[in-house]
């Protein structure tokens, strides 16, 4: 493992009951970075991505084994609290989930409520909105309810929503993939801006999304990570034959 | 000739159906017509304040059995809810675990037992060793009687919130439990008022259970440990008695009871549309 790594994972293996979906995975991620998981449907790119955070615990049937380390800790060492670990490695997941039945102050404010953190509550939402590209479109409407905003919005408020119990790690599971071009353009310049503060792992199957927002790019294909590199690196000159046929779109 | 045919088998369906849905709204509306025309005439102020008469005395009321109903109901809600709900929680997040089966299968045969055994249940329990009839006994025999339906209904909502807003709560670092109770609890909580305000209502016209729990009382009575009465049972022992003054009594009491249990189904539906038509 490099020793700047702020998520290294080595020897990753995950089955869901007895089906086998993650293979021997090992990736270092950068501080302060941005790192894309490509891949087709189904080739482990969610689940690797739940493991960093251990949300894949919440499928009974799962199971790993392997090692993932967070500033060079275990995260899986059993005296880590996997609730303690959210809040340090947060997620967007596809779908825009906002919470139906809170404004979209309080939806900012749950992940501090619900872990009684106290603070400047308005000051932190409005960081947060700020952060997340919102603030100005909904600085009007911060009491009405979530739903009332467009898919796009949504999922920018949610993004907000994960910065507000400051994570220093935020996974992305295909942030854009339900939104239109003009949100998704919106949520790529998120990204870019919040790799200031946050190291970022972001699952997409747009292969230009990845190649516009990421520094590194992972290709995962049927459980295996088959190569890691710069995402230039992985784009223009692919040392694996089936990279460079799935980056060329032969198939996927 | 086919499409005559067919023409008439249409028309015949028709008419079959409206003539079955007739058949359906008959009794309904016989009943109300009977409990009103019987039972308006002795409503007044005094019916709904004042405590019942001796034979013979004019006037007199149910007031104190309206009290005792919405009391006993109380006590019910005061322990069924939280089981009921708690259950109902549990067996939608656990459900398919070992001690999630057992609690499913004890609420299914809990939901089958008749009221009647539900009260000999809560005379065993709490009548006997207390040694006397008590509110207390009558609002747990009506709380047994609404913890399985409310389990039942809690479950099935608590099912319909979506998954990913239980992720986005464990994904902010919120602890399970407190996601079950903040989130998922909360999102699903318009439906479960919905739901505990009809199981209110049938437990508001429960009979049988209340008949050796609470007893009855001509007095006002407002001690969890003394007998109570109750609409139900005043209404039943007004039937039953051989006094015409009585059985109008009966009447107008079962009217109030139609009106009561009528206002909780109104209001639960009212919910329950406010919630829908907010969601659109």
């Amino acid at each position: 493992m490099t020793p700047s790594a702020k998520l290294s994972v080595s020897g990753l293996n995950v089955w869901f009951g007895s089906s086998h979906v993650l293979h021997d995975v090992s990736l270092d991620i950068a501080p302060l970075s941005v790192t894309a998981i490509i891949g087709p449907s189904g080739c482990g790119k969610s689940t690797f991505l739940r493991c960093l955070n251990r949300m894949h615990e919440v499928d009974p049937s799962a199971r790993m084994s392997g090692r993932i380390q967070l500033d060079g800790r275990d995260v899986y060492r059993g005296d880590v609290d996997p609730v303690q670990l959210r809040r340090r490695v947060g997620m967007v997941f596809q779908r825009p989930n906002p919470f139906p039945t809170m404004s979209v102050f309080d939806n900012v404010a749950a992940g501090l409520r619900l872990n009684r953190i106290r603070g400047n509550y308005a000051e932190t939402v409005e960081a947060c909105l700020r952060r997340a590209a919102l603030w100005d479109e909904v600085k009007d409407r911060l009491q009405e309810s979530a739903l009332g905003l467009s898919g796009g919005q949504q999922q920018r408020l949610c993004i907000a929503r994960a910065l507000a119990v400051e994570p220093e790690v935020v996974l992305m599971d295909e942030p854009a993939s339900a939104l239109d071009p003009i949100a998704t353009t919106k949520i790529e310049e998120l990204v870019h801006e919040l790799k200031e503060r946050y190291t970022i792992v972001i699952v997409t199957h747009n292969m230009q999304q990845a190649a516009r927002v990421s520094d590194q790019t992972a290709f995962f294909y049927m459980g295996n990570l088959v190569e890691v590199g710069t995402t230039e690196q992985i784009f223009t000159n692919p040392k694996e034959q089936r990279t460079e046929d799935y980056v060329t779109g032969k198939f996927g | 000739m086919t499409l005559l045919w067919r023409r008439l088998a249409n028309h015949l369906a028709t008419a079959l159906a409206a003539a079955a849905v007739l058949v359906a709204v008959i009794p309904l509306a016989s009943l109300f017509w009977l409990v009103l025309s019987n039972g308006v005439a002795g409503l007044s102020l005094q019916f709904f304040t004042s405590r019942p008469l001796p034979v013979g005395e004019q006037g007199g009321g149910v007031g104190n059995a309206i009290v005792g109903t919405l009391y006993m109901v109380g006590i019910a809600c005061v322990f069924g809810l939280p089981i009921g709900v708690g259950a109902g929680v549990y067996l939608a997040e656990r459900g398919d675990t070992r001690v999630g089966r057992v609690v499913r299968f004890t609420s299914e045969v809990m939901s089958g037992i008749p009221s009647i055994v539900v009260g000999i249940v809560a005379y065993g329990l709490i009548v006997v060793p207390m040694r006397r009839f008590s509110a207390l006994a009558g609002g747990v025999a009506l709380a047994l009687l609404m913890v399985p339906t409310l389990a039942r209904t809690t479950e099935e909502l608590v099912r319909l919130v979506p998954h990913a807003l239980r992720e986005a709560s464990l994904a902010l670092g919120v602890a399970q439990w407190k996601t079950s109770l903040r989130i998922i609890l909360r999102t699903a909580l318009g439906g479960i008022v919905t739901a505990i305000l009809l199981s209110v209502a049938r437990a508001a016209g429960e009979t049988a259970p209340l008949l050796f729990t609470a007893l009855n009382n001509q007095y006002w009575n407002f001690r969890p440990d003394q007998p109570t009465a109750s609409l139900t049972v005043q209404i039943f022992n007004y039937a039953i008695s051989p006094y015409e003054d009585w059985h109008r009594k009966a009447w107008s009491a079962a009217l109030v009871l139609l009106i009561l249990v009528g206002l909780l189904d109104l209001l639960a539906r009212f919910l329950a549309r406010s919630r829908l038509s907010r969601k659109r």
